[in-house]
Protein backbone atom coordinates (compact mmCIF):
# COMPACT_ATOMS: atom_id res chain seq x y z
CA UNK A 1 0.00 0.00 0.00
CA UNK A 2 0.85 3.67 -0.77
CA UNK A 3 2.10 4.65 2.95
CA UNK A 4 1.30 7.48 3.71
CA UNK A 5 -0.84 9.44 2.13
CA UNK A 6 0.98 12.50 2.97
CA UNK A 7 0.03 14.64 0.44
CA UNK A 8 -3.70 14.19 0.97
CA UNK A 9 -3.06 14.27 5.04
CA UNK A 10 -0.91 17.71 4.23
CA UNK A 11 -4.09 19.02 2.25
CA UNK A 12 -6.04 18.90 5.50
CA UNK A 13 -6.69 22.23 6.21
CA UNK A 14 -9.09 24.53 8.95
CA UNK A 15 -10.78 22.89 10.98
CA UNK A 16 -9.88 19.31 9.32
CA UNK A 17 -5.95 20.22 9.81
CA UNK A 18 -3.87 17.84 12.37
CA UNK A 19 -2.43 19.12 15.10
CA UNK A 20 0.89 20.25 13.96
CA UNK A 21 4.19 21.84 15.44
CA UNK A 22 6.78 23.28 13.20
CA UNK A 23 4.47 22.07 10.65
CA UNK A 24 4.74 18.27 11.96
CA UNK A 25 2.47 16.27 13.53
CA UNK A 26 2.08 16.57 16.85
CA UNK A 27 0.48 13.37 19.04
CA UNK A 28 0.08 13.90 22.24
CA UNK A 29 -0.66 10.34 23.09
CA UNK A 30 0.74 6.61 21.79
CA UNK A 31 -3.46 6.35 20.74
CA UNK A 32 -3.66 9.35 18.94
CA UNK A 33 -0.74 7.60 16.62
CA UNK A 34 -2.27 4.57 15.98
CA UNK A 35 -5.65 5.96 15.62
CA UNK A 36 -4.21 8.27 12.41
CA UNK A 37 -2.53 5.07 11.34
CA UNK A 38 -5.64 3.25 11.93
CA UNK A 39 -7.90 5.69 9.48
CA UNK A 40 -5.16 5.66 7.02
CA UNK A 41 -5.02 2.14 7.07
CA UNK A 42 -8.97 1.90 6.64
CA UNK A 43 -8.94 4.06 3.47
CA UNK A 44 -6.20 2.13 1.81
CA UNK A 45 -7.80 -1.05 2.83
CA UNK A 46 -11.40 -0.17 1.57
CA UNK A 47 -10.45 1.37 -1.35
CA UNK A 48 -11.52 4.62 -0.43
CA UNK A 49 -10.79 8.62 -1.00
CA UNK A 50 -9.29 10.41 1.69
CA UNK A 51 -11.57 12.66 1.18
CA UNK A 52 -14.23 9.92 2.42
CA UNK A 53 -12.52 10.44 5.88
CA UNK A 54 -12.04 13.96 5.50
CA UNK A 55 -15.73 14.89 5.29
CA UNK A 56 -16.52 12.90 8.27
CA UNK A 57 -13.52 14.43 10.25
CA UNK A 58 -15.16 17.87 9.34
CA UNK A 59 -18.57 17.16 10.30
CA UNK A 60 -17.45 15.44 13.30
CA UNK A 61 -15.48 18.44 14.47
CA UNK A 62 -18.59 20.66 13.18
CA UNK A 63 -21.05 18.52 15.92
CA UNK A 64 -18.77 19.24 18.78
CA UNK A 65 -15.99 21.89 17.90
CA UNK A 66 -14.81 21.92 21.81
CA UNK A 67 -13.80 18.43 21.41
CA UNK A 68 -10.17 17.73 20.86
CA UNK A 69 -9.03 16.61 17.85
CA UNK A 70 -8.11 12.68 17.98
CA UNK A 71 -11.39 12.33 19.80
CA UNK A 72 -13.34 13.72 16.73
CA UNK A 73 -10.97 11.59 14.60
CA UNK A 74 -11.73 8.30 16.34
CA UNK A 75 -15.55 9.31 15.61
CA UNK A 76 -15.31 10.26 12.21
CA UNK A 77 -13.51 6.57 11.40
CA UNK A 78 -16.17 5.09 13.26
CA UNK A 79 -18.90 7.08 11.59
CA UNK A 80 -16.72 5.86 8.61
CA UNK A 81 -16.71 1.92 9.22
CA UNK A 82 -20.75 1.97 9.97
CA UNK A 83 -21.64 4.29 6.63
CA UNK A 84 -19.96 1.16 4.96
CA UNK A 85 -21.15 -1.28 6.73
CA UNK A 86 -17.85 -2.26 7.95
CA UNK A 87 -19.01 -2.67 11.69
CA UNK A 88 -22.41 -2.67 13.24
CA UNK A 89 -23.34 0.08 16.02
CA UNK A 90 -23.91 -2.76 18.63
CA UNK A 91 -19.75 -4.07 18.14
CA UNK A 92 -19.25 -0.12 18.89
CA UNK A 93 -17.85 1.38 22.35
CA UNK B 1 -4.55 14.67 27.79
CA UNK B 2 -3.03 14.18 31.15
CA UNK B 3 0.09 15.18 32.31
CA UNK B 4 1.22 11.70 32.93
CA UNK B 5 -0.43 10.08 29.96
CA UNK B 6 2.32 7.48 29.13
CA UNK B 7 2.60 6.71 33.08
CA UNK B 8 2.39 2.85 33.44
CA UNK B 9 4.39 3.20 36.08
CA UNK B 10 1.05 4.23 38.16
CA UNK B 11 -1.47 2.54 36.65
CA UNK B 12 -4.36 4.51 35.43
CA UNK B 13 -7.71 4.27 33.69
CA UNK B 14 -7.43 4.71 30.09
CA UNK B 15 -9.97 7.91 28.91
CA UNK B 16 -12.89 6.56 26.96
CA UNK B 17 -11.82 7.75 23.59
CA UNK B 18 -8.80 5.98 24.08
CA UNK B 19 -10.91 2.87 24.98
CA UNK B 20 -12.86 3.31 21.94
CA UNK B 21 -10.13 3.66 19.63
CA UNK B 22 -8.43 0.45 21.23
CA UNK B 23 -11.58 -1.69 20.67
CA UNK B 24 -11.84 -0.15 16.84
CA UNK B 25 -8.57 -1.21 16.35
CA UNK B 26 -9.08 -4.98 17.67
CA UNK B 27 -12.27 -5.15 15.73
CA UNK B 28 -10.91 -4.15 12.17
CA UNK B 29 -7.98 -7.06 12.93
CA UNK B 30 -11.03 -9.49 13.79
CA UNK B 31 -12.59 -8.81 10.59
CA UNK B 32 -9.74 -9.70 9.47
CA UNK B 33 -10.08 -5.43 7.53
CA UNK B 34 -6.34 -4.75 9.07
CA UNK B 35 -3.96 -7.55 9.17
CA UNK B 36 -2.13 -7.38 12.36
CA UNK B 37 1.37 -5.13 11.87
CA UNK B 38 -0.38 -2.89 9.41
CA UNK B 39 -0.86 0.13 11.57
CA UNK B 40 2.28 -0.53 13.33
CA UNK B 41 3.53 -0.38 9.51
CA UNK B 42 2.07 3.09 9.30
CA UNK B 43 3.03 4.22 12.19
CA UNK B 44 6.61 3.49 11.41
CA UNK B 45 6.77 5.55 8.63
CA UNK B 46 5.48 8.27 11.01
CA UNK B 47 8.00 7.31 13.85
CA UNK B 48 11.17 7.41 11.28
CA UNK B 49 10.71 9.87 9.58
CA UNK B 50 8.75 12.50 11.21
CA UNK B 51 8.86 12.71 14.93
CA UNK B 52 12.44 12.09 15.07
CA UNK B 53 13.11 15.40 12.90
CA UNK B 54 12.73 17.48 16.15
CA UNK B 55 15.22 15.75 18.04
CA UNK B 56 17.77 15.95 14.94
CA UNK B 57 17.79 19.33 14.91
CA UNK B 58 18.45 19.47 18.38
CA UNK B 59 21.69 17.31 17.58
CA UNK B 60 22.55 19.43 15.07
CA UNK B 61 22.27 22.63 16.92
CA UNK B 62 23.97 21.06 19.55
CA UNK B 63 26.86 20.10 17.73
CA UNK B 64 27.34 23.55 16.19
CA UNK B 65 26.75 25.49 18.89
CA UNK B 66 28.73 24.76 22.05
CA UNK B 67 26.86 27.29 24.30
CA UNK B 68 23.79 25.34 23.28
CA UNK B 69 25.14 22.13 24.22
CA UNK B 70 26.19 23.20 27.40
CA UNK B 71 22.79 24.45 27.99
CA UNK B 72 21.23 21.17 26.66
CA UNK B 73 23.29 19.04 28.72
CA UNK B 74 22.37 21.14 31.78
CA UNK B 75 19.08 21.18 30.78
CA UNK B 76 17.27 19.55 28.10
CA UNK B 77 14.14 20.73 28.91
CA UNK B 78 14.53 23.73 28.70
CA UNK B 79 16.75 23.79 25.99
CA UNK B 80 14.31 22.23 23.37
CA UNK B 81 11.85 24.98 24.17
CA UNK B 82 14.34 27.19 23.07
CA UNK B 83 14.10 25.82 19.66
CA UNK B 84 10.25 25.12 19.67
CA UNK B 85 9.76 21.50 21.04
CA UNK B 86 8.13 20.51 24.72
CA UNK B 87 4.78 19.46 26.30
CA UNK B 88 3.84 17.35 28.85
CA UNK B 89 6.07 14.01 27.30
CA UNK B 90 9.09 16.49 27.34
CA UNK B 91 8.84 17.68 30.94
CA UNK B 92 11.97 16.28 32.91
CA UNK B 93 13.97 15.77 29.59
CA UNK B 94 18.03 14.81 30.71
CA UNK B 95 20.17 14.59 27.35
CA UNK B 96 23.44 11.74 28.13
CA UNK B 97 26.65 13.03 25.37
CA UNK B 98 28.16 9.99 23.62
CA UNK B 99 32.29 10.42 23.81
CA UNK B 100 34.69 8.03 22.26
CA UNK B 101 34.68 6.35 26.06
CA UNK B 102 31.52 6.45 27.06
CA UNK B 103 28.42 5.06 24.91
CA UNK B 104 24.53 5.79 26.54
CA UNK B 105 21.67 3.97 25.55
CA UNK B 106 17.97 4.38 26.61
CA UNK B 107 15.33 2.02 28.07
CA UNK B 108 12.35 2.08 29.80
CA UNK B 109 12.24 -1.09 31.94
CA UNK B 110 8.79 -0.76 33.70
CA UNK B 111 6.60 0.71 30.21
CA UNK B 112 7.61 2.50 27.40
CA UNK B 113 8.60 6.20 28.66
CA UNK B 114 9.67 8.13 26.02
CA UNK B 115 10.59 12.06 25.20
CA UNK B 116 7.35 12.17 22.38
CA UNK B 117 7.85 15.50 21.32
CA UNK B 118 12.11 15.11 19.83
CA UNK B 119 11.45 11.74 19.02
CA UNK B 120 7.73 11.07 18.14
CA UNK B 121 6.27 7.70 18.57
CA UNK B 122 8.22 4.94 19.80
CA UNK B 123 9.87 1.98 18.18
CA UNK B 124 7.42 -1.38 18.34
CA UNK B 125 10.63 -3.08 19.68
CA UNK B 126 11.50 -0.11 22.26
CA UNK B 127 8.29 -1.54 24.11
CA UNK B 128 8.96 -4.63 23.64
CA UNK B 129 10.11 -7.27 26.84
CA UNK B 130 12.76 -8.64 25.95
CA UNK B 131 14.43 -5.34 24.82
CA UNK B 132 13.48 -3.69 28.17
CA UNK B 133 14.59 -6.58 30.13
CA UNK B 134 17.88 -7.25 27.80
CA UNK B 135 18.83 -3.63 27.87
CA UNK B 136 19.87 -3.53 31.62
CA UNK B 137 20.99 -6.93 32.08
CA UNK B 138 23.41 -7.45 28.90
CA UNK B 139 23.42 -4.33 27.08
CA UNK B 140 26.74 -5.12 25.05
CA UNK B 141 25.27 -8.32 23.56
CA UNK B 142 21.86 -6.69 23.11
CA UNK B 143 23.85 -4.19 20.90
CA UNK B 144 26.01 -6.08 18.98
CA UNK B 145 23.00 -8.38 17.95
CA UNK B 146 20.96 -5.09 17.26
CA UNK B 147 24.32 -3.93 14.42
CA UNK B 148 26.11 -2.01 17.12
CA UNK B 149 29.05 -4.10 18.32
CA UNK B 150 31.11 -1.51 20.69
CA UNK B 151 34.65 -1.99 21.75
CA UNK B 152 34.99 -3.48 25.21
CA UNK B 153 36.84 -0.34 25.77
CA UNK B 154 33.64 1.43 25.93
CA UNK B 155 31.73 2.10 28.54
CA UNK B 156 28.04 1.26 27.95
CA UNK B 157 25.54 3.44 30.12
CA UNK B 158 21.87 2.34 30.26
CA UNK B 159 19.27 5.02 31.35
CA UNK B 160 16.33 3.90 32.81
CA UNK B 161 13.34 6.45 31.91
CA UNK B 162 10.03 7.22 33.90
CA UNK B 163 7.61 9.58 33.97
CA UNK B 164 9.77 11.60 36.33
CA UNK B 165 12.85 12.03 33.81
CA UNK B 166 12.99 10.61 29.93
CA UNK B 167 16.44 10.54 28.53
CA UNK B 168 18.03 11.40 24.65
CA UNK B 169 21.30 10.40 24.16
CA UNK B 170 23.32 13.37 22.08
CA UNK B 171 25.43 10.88 19.63
CA UNK B 172 29.08 12.11 18.48
CA UNK B 173 29.04 13.95 15.56
CA UNK B 174 30.45 11.63 12.62
CA UNK B 175 34.01 12.47 11.55
CA UNK B 176 34.09 14.40 8.17
CA UNK B 177 30.77 16.85 8.94
CA UNK B 178 32.56 19.63 9.68
CA UNK B 179 31.67 21.62 6.74
CA UNK B 180 28.08 20.35 6.48
CA UNK B 181 25.59 23.30 7.30
CA UNK B 182 22.91 22.59 10.52
CA UNK B 183 20.61 21.32 7.94
CA UNK B 184 22.50 19.06 6.45
CA UNK B 185 23.62 17.70 9.84
CA UNK B 186 20.23 17.15 11.35
CA UNK B 187 19.81 14.55 7.93
CA UNK B 188 22.22 12.47 9.23
CA UNK B 189 20.90 11.93 12.70
CA UNK B 190 18.60 9.48 12.81
CA UNK B 191 16.04 7.88 15.59
CA UNK B 192 18.20 5.02 16.77
CA UNK B 193 21.17 7.14 17.38
CA UNK B 194 19.10 9.36 20.11
CA UNK B 195 17.93 6.07 21.89
CA UNK B 196 21.50 4.69 21.77
CA UNK B 197 20.92 1.61 19.59
CA UNK B 198 23.09 3.05 16.92
CA UNK B 199 25.82 5.62 16.42
CA UNK B 200 26.43 7.66 13.31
Amino acid sequence: MSIPPDAAVREMTGSAAPPRRNGELVFEAPWQGRAFGMAIAVVERLGLQWKDFQQRLIAAIATDPERPYYDSWVTALEQLLLDYRVVRPDELR
Amino acid sequence: MSEHDDDHHHPRPISPVEARAQALEQLLEEKGLIPPGFIDAVVTAYEKDIGPMNGARVVARAWIDPTYRTRLLADGTAAIAELGFGGPEGNHLRVVENTPAVHNVVVCTLCSCYPWPVLGLPPTWYKSAPYRARMVREPRVLLREMGLALPESVEIRVWDSSAEIRYMVLPERPAGSETLSEEDLAALVTRDAMIGTARL
